[in-house]
């Protein structure tokens, strides 16, 4: 691999930074001015010395070999990370005119490669010697997993007696008790180990506010909620695929053990969601040969960027392995065998018709699924009022967007793109409508982040 | 509708909305379709919600598609250089006010670089890449300053655009006739139709359009109508003859004269000053010479004013407002404006053939000599009379060019709005490196971008001198500012030497030269940038990168 292979673009370079105000004080970083003796190594790494407001300056150094994503060291006492300095020599070196030339890295650079190679080799050959860490004792650990689901059967037990009582007194109640009789709830459900059914209690709570036709989204998501736990009591009766995906919607922990499978994956999205606590990013894959889609999941804790990135529009040799769970498309990252590169693949696309068939299909494996992954083909963002749809260009049909896809500035991105013409379009398809990630142009145009 | 549309089939329908009305009133009073009254009632009507909640969703279908855009004008522009299009992206995505007052730094100032951009890719003809239009219409949104240059460069897509979405509709209205094509300019029966019905604003730029191909056409087609248009629309129609003045409007000007309302003959009565060979610039020319002779009683030539006693109705016909504001006399606000309005070429007749320099140097007597030269000035600019320019302006390194002379900085920088754009360099470097950059600020913002490299030399000699003098940087950071955004990039190497921190002498503010090393770097940095940013738009190079991965097809 060559070093001009990987040399990155801007934009994938700002993609690594935490927050809004890392990626601007980066750019402004990303100019020769500050920088001395930054050079770059054609196995992967990049240095440099940045002046800052003290006398010395800041010795950044990162790593953009390893496939787990790029690893940084910085000499500043910033707890960004990446560091904004780290972001400003990656835009220095990706802007490519000469402002890190190739070289042989200095000392202080050269020593903590050195110790990163080789705790990556132990690394490897340990997992390598076979036993992973953690199933060290199956008998304690079989004894750890049915104590859990004890807990999870009264917990399960505990929201039926819930939902029965509300339904019993009317939902219209539920609008006066408003969040704090939700927020208990979902606290019993932490205790009770069962993540997913305390996140989809929490939701519950804010749809009484939610606007017109709340009390027919409320029963809704009580009648889902109700299944899953009927499900979780019943999972002995159920096939194996259901049920893996029962014990995954429940939040219970599980490994991607799945066989392995090889492709060229592209990038098709990256996104992040934030709560309180946690950031959640999502990736999506298309096998360019296998022709599957996969999500990676990656999570930071609250205000910190999740340490995978994959930069949309590029793709990678690596190996993939599927999380348990009917309809499924969680995926874990194998191993890489090289790094994400340009690449004019597209996914290939389908009518808005076949689009809302996807969905109800896959609903048939996971009837909690709230959307499913589609690339329309040929359609054109469309104004309807006061909302917007993506309409077929050669049919009558259209998808109207999700109300929180109608106020992001990527809707905007997207109709621009278009200009009234077919673009194509990979986004969310679900019972909400459609929420669009990213956009192709016609011809043979760059893909476009629309979130 | 927000989502997809659920599938008509009325039974089913109904069933769904009884469950929803047994949920909300609660089973204790509705007992729900299909299931008996009494303890098992609740988990009954949520069993059969789940199972038609989900055969609901698995059953959508596609909404009917709406009436589709009218597809977006083509852009026949080549698209911009990749490395241009991620500068771009980079400097739109720099807001001011993001940085909360904080000091700057030695980082460059993103979004001050945009206009700079903005021009040269205008210069070389590029088209922005459609994705990145609404930034751009959010950029000009927030800046009046840059949305002439903003939406040129964003060009038709723009304004397809700006018709869906309302937070863009200044770029309608800024668009000549509010977004809708002209008229093809060699149709006269389209440009009457549009003329006589459309909107104020089509009408306006209509006439600046034909104003612009042909001044004579337009001056006719507005006299067609003259007589019935409203005042306020009488007055910016006769703006826009601004443009492309010459003498064949002089008797549609001559007028306007008579014009009911006094704005309108105000302007009138500008213009047709500005024709030195009209017949009120002559009229203006006799009375401004009747108040202005040589007077020879004293120890030489000297220039003597006598201000008219009156302002007569004729006086007024031509533009003269009779009403002083309060505080001056009435008679050297009339003769201020006479001056003002009569033509420069008639003076050296008047006062013995001397040249406008020999004229500016005559003294004058009684303390006229204000007023006469503050209206040779305004005189100078409004009739763009170069030689009288440099006459008033005088030798930039004179000591009194520094102070509050005869003419102020303010009627200076308009002055030299009248050279040519080397004289003007030349002139404000000398102006610097008499009397330092505390007055030059608003000279300064008059000098062509980039600055001529003796402009260039002499402001940086300039605040290399204001450091040396132990003052802080920020005393002057308007005019570092105007460097990093107009200096030459070229010229930053020549900076390098003022990059290091200095000793600091004993006489000077406490931590000034670290402060100003920190000022120069960031003044370098921005150089380098420019540099990088106009190298970008210079490349030829294909604008896609299509020809690295060749063995990959698109599917």
């Amino acid at each position: 691999m060559t070093q001009q292979g990987v040399r990155w673009t801007a934009d994938q370079v700002l993609a690594l930074a935490p927050d809004a105000a890392s990626r601007k004080a980066g750019s402004k970083l990303g100019a020769a001015g500050p920088w001395s003796e930054s050079g770059s190594a054609d196995e992967g790494t990049v240095w440099g010395l940045c002046k800052g407001s003290g006398s010395k300056p800041y010795q950044t150094v990162i790593d953009i070999a390893d496939a787990a994503g790029p690893a940084y060291k910085c000499s500043c006492p910033s707890r960004k990370f990446p560091c904004k300095h780290a972001l400003g020599l990656l835009l220095l070196w990706a802007g490519g005119d000469g402002a890190v030339p190739p070289g042989q890295p200095p000392d202080w650079a050269e020593q903590w490669i050195k110790g990163r190679r080789q705790r990556a080799e132990e690394k490897r050959t340990a997992g390598a010697s076979g036993s992973a860490p953690g199933s060290a004792d199956p008998e304690a650990a079989r004894r750890r997993a049915e104590r859990r689901a004890v807990r999870v059967t009264a917990g399960a037990t505990e929201l039926e007696q819930r939902l029965t009582d509300l339904l019993r007194g009317g939902l219209a109640g539920a609008e006066q008790a408003g969040y704090g009789l939700w927020e208990e709830t979902a606290a019993r459900m932490v205790d009770a180990q069962a993540p997913g059914l305390a996140a989809r209690v929490q939701e519950l709570g804010a749809i009484p506010a939610s606007g017109p036709g709340w009390p027919l989204r409320l029963l809704e998501e009580c009648a889902l909620l109700h299944l899953l736990d009927q499900g979780w009591l019943r999972r002995e009766a159920l096939p194996d695929g259901l049920a893996d995906t029962v014990r995954s919607r429940i939040g219970l922990p599980a490994s991607a053990d799945g066989p392995p499978l090889r492709d060229r994956w592209l990038v098709l999205a990256q996104y992040d969601t934030a709560d309180v606590k946690l950031t959640t990013r999502r990736i999506w894959l298309h096998g360019a040969d296998s022709g599957r889609t996969a999500l990676l999941l990656s999570y930071g804790a609250a205000g910190r960027a999740p340490e995978l990135t994959l930069p949309v529009g590029l793709a990678l040799e690596a190996e993939l392995t599927a999380y348990p769970g009917a309809g499924q498309l969680r995926a874990s990252l194998g191993e890489q065998f090289a790094p994400p590169a340009p690449a004019a693949i597209r996914p290939p696309g389908i009518t808005t018709t076949e689009a809302t068939a996807r969905y109800g299909e896959a609903l048939r494996d996971d009837p909690w699924l709230d959307s499913v992954p589609v690339t329309l083909d040929r359609v054109i963002p469309t104004p309807d009022g006061d909302s917007w749809q993506l309409a077929d260009t050669d049919t009558d049909t259209a998808l109207p967007l999700t109300p929180a896809a109608r106020a992001r500035p990527g809707l905007w991105r997207l109709v621009a793109l278009s200009g009234g013409a077919p673009v194509k379009v990979f986004g969310e398809c679900g019972h909400r409508g459609f929420t669009p990630l990213t956009a192709w142009p016609r011809g043979t145009g760059e893909a476009v982040q629309l979130y | 509708m927000n989502s997809p549309s659920v599938p008509v089939d009325p039974p089913a329908q109904d069933a769904w909305e009884e469950l929803v009305t047994a949920a909300l009133l609660g089973t204790d009073r509705r007992t729900p379709p299909g299931s008996a009254p009494g303890r098992e009632a609740p988990a009954a009507l949520l069993d059969a919600a789940a199972v038609e909640t989900v055969r609901r969703r698995a059953g959508l279908r596609p909404a009917l598609a709406a009436q589709r855009p009218e597809p977006a004008p083509e852009d026949t522009r080549p698209a911009l250089p990749l490395a241009a299009a991620r500068r771009m992206a980079m400097l739109l995505a720099d807001r001011p006010g993001m940085a909360g007052g904080a000091r700057r730094g030695t980082s460059p100032d993103l979004v001050e670089l945009l206009p700079e951009w903005l021009a040269r890719a205008n210069d070389r003809g590029f088209a922005p890449p459609p994705e990145a239009l609404p930034a751009l219409l959010d950029a000009a949104r927030g800046r009046t300053d840059l949305r002439p240059a903003a939406l040129t460069f964003a060009g038709p897509r723009a304004v397809w655009l700006a018709r869906l979405n309302p937070d863009w509709r200044f770029a309608l209205r800024a668009t000549p006739g509010g977004g809708a094509a002209l008229p093809h300019l060699d149709d006269p029966a389209e440009i009457q139709q549009l003329w006589q019905e459309g909107l104020f604003a089509e009408r306006v730029a209509l006439l600046a359009a034909i104003r612009a191909r042909e001044p004579e056409a337009a001056r006719e087609l507005l006299s067609t109508t003259w007589a019935t248009e409203r005042a306020e629309d009488r007055l910016m129609f006769l703006d826009s003859l601004r443009m492309g003045l010459g003498p064949r409007d002089e008797q549609f000007l001559e007028q306007a004269l008579a014009d009911r309302s006094r704005n309108v003959r105000a302007t009138a009565a500008e213009l047709l000053s500005a024709l030195p060979g009209s017949a009120l610039a002559a009229r203006m020319a006799v009375r401004a010479g009747a108040c202005v002779a040589l007077d020879h009683t004293g120890d030489g030539p000297a220039i003597g004013v006598e201000a008219p006693h009156e302002c007569d109705a004729p006086m007024e016909r031509d533009g003269v407002v009779a009403k002083a504001p309060a505080g001056r006399g009435e008679r050297s606000w009339w003769f201020g404006q006479l001056v003002e309005a009569a033509p420069l070429g008639s003076w050296p007749g008047r006062l013995g053939g001397r040249t406008p320099r020999e004229i500016v140097a005559l003294p004058v007597r009684d303390d006229w000599q204000a007023e006469l030269h503050a209206a040779w000035c305004r005189a100078a600019v409004r009739q763009r009379d170069a030689e009288w320019a440099r006459a008033l302006l005088g030798s930039p390194s004179a000591p009194e060019a520094g102070g509050p002379g005869a003419v102020s900085l303010a009627e200076r920088a308009k002055l030299l709005g009248t050279l040519g754009s080397a004289e003007r360099a030349e002139w404000v470097a000398g102006f610097i490196a008499t009397h330092g950059l505390s007055e030059a600020f608003q000279l300064l913002g008059v000098c062509a971008v980039p600055w001529a490299a003796p402009l260039g030399r002499a402001v940086v000699d300039a605040l290399n001198i204001a450091r040396d003098a132990g003052s802080y940087p920020w005393s002057f950071s308007g005019v570092m500012g105007l460097a990093e955004r107009c200096l030459d990039p070229a010229e930053a190497s020549r900076l390098d030497g003022l990059l290091a921190v200095p000793d600091e002498p004993e006489d000077a503010s406490p931590g000034a030269g670290g402060y100003w090393a920190e000022a120069f770097q960031r003044l370098v940095t921005t150089l380098r940038l420019r540099a990088a940013m106009l190298s970008e738009l210079e490349s030829a190079a294909p604008t896609q990168a299509d020809d690295t991965h060749p063995h990959l097809t698109t599917t």
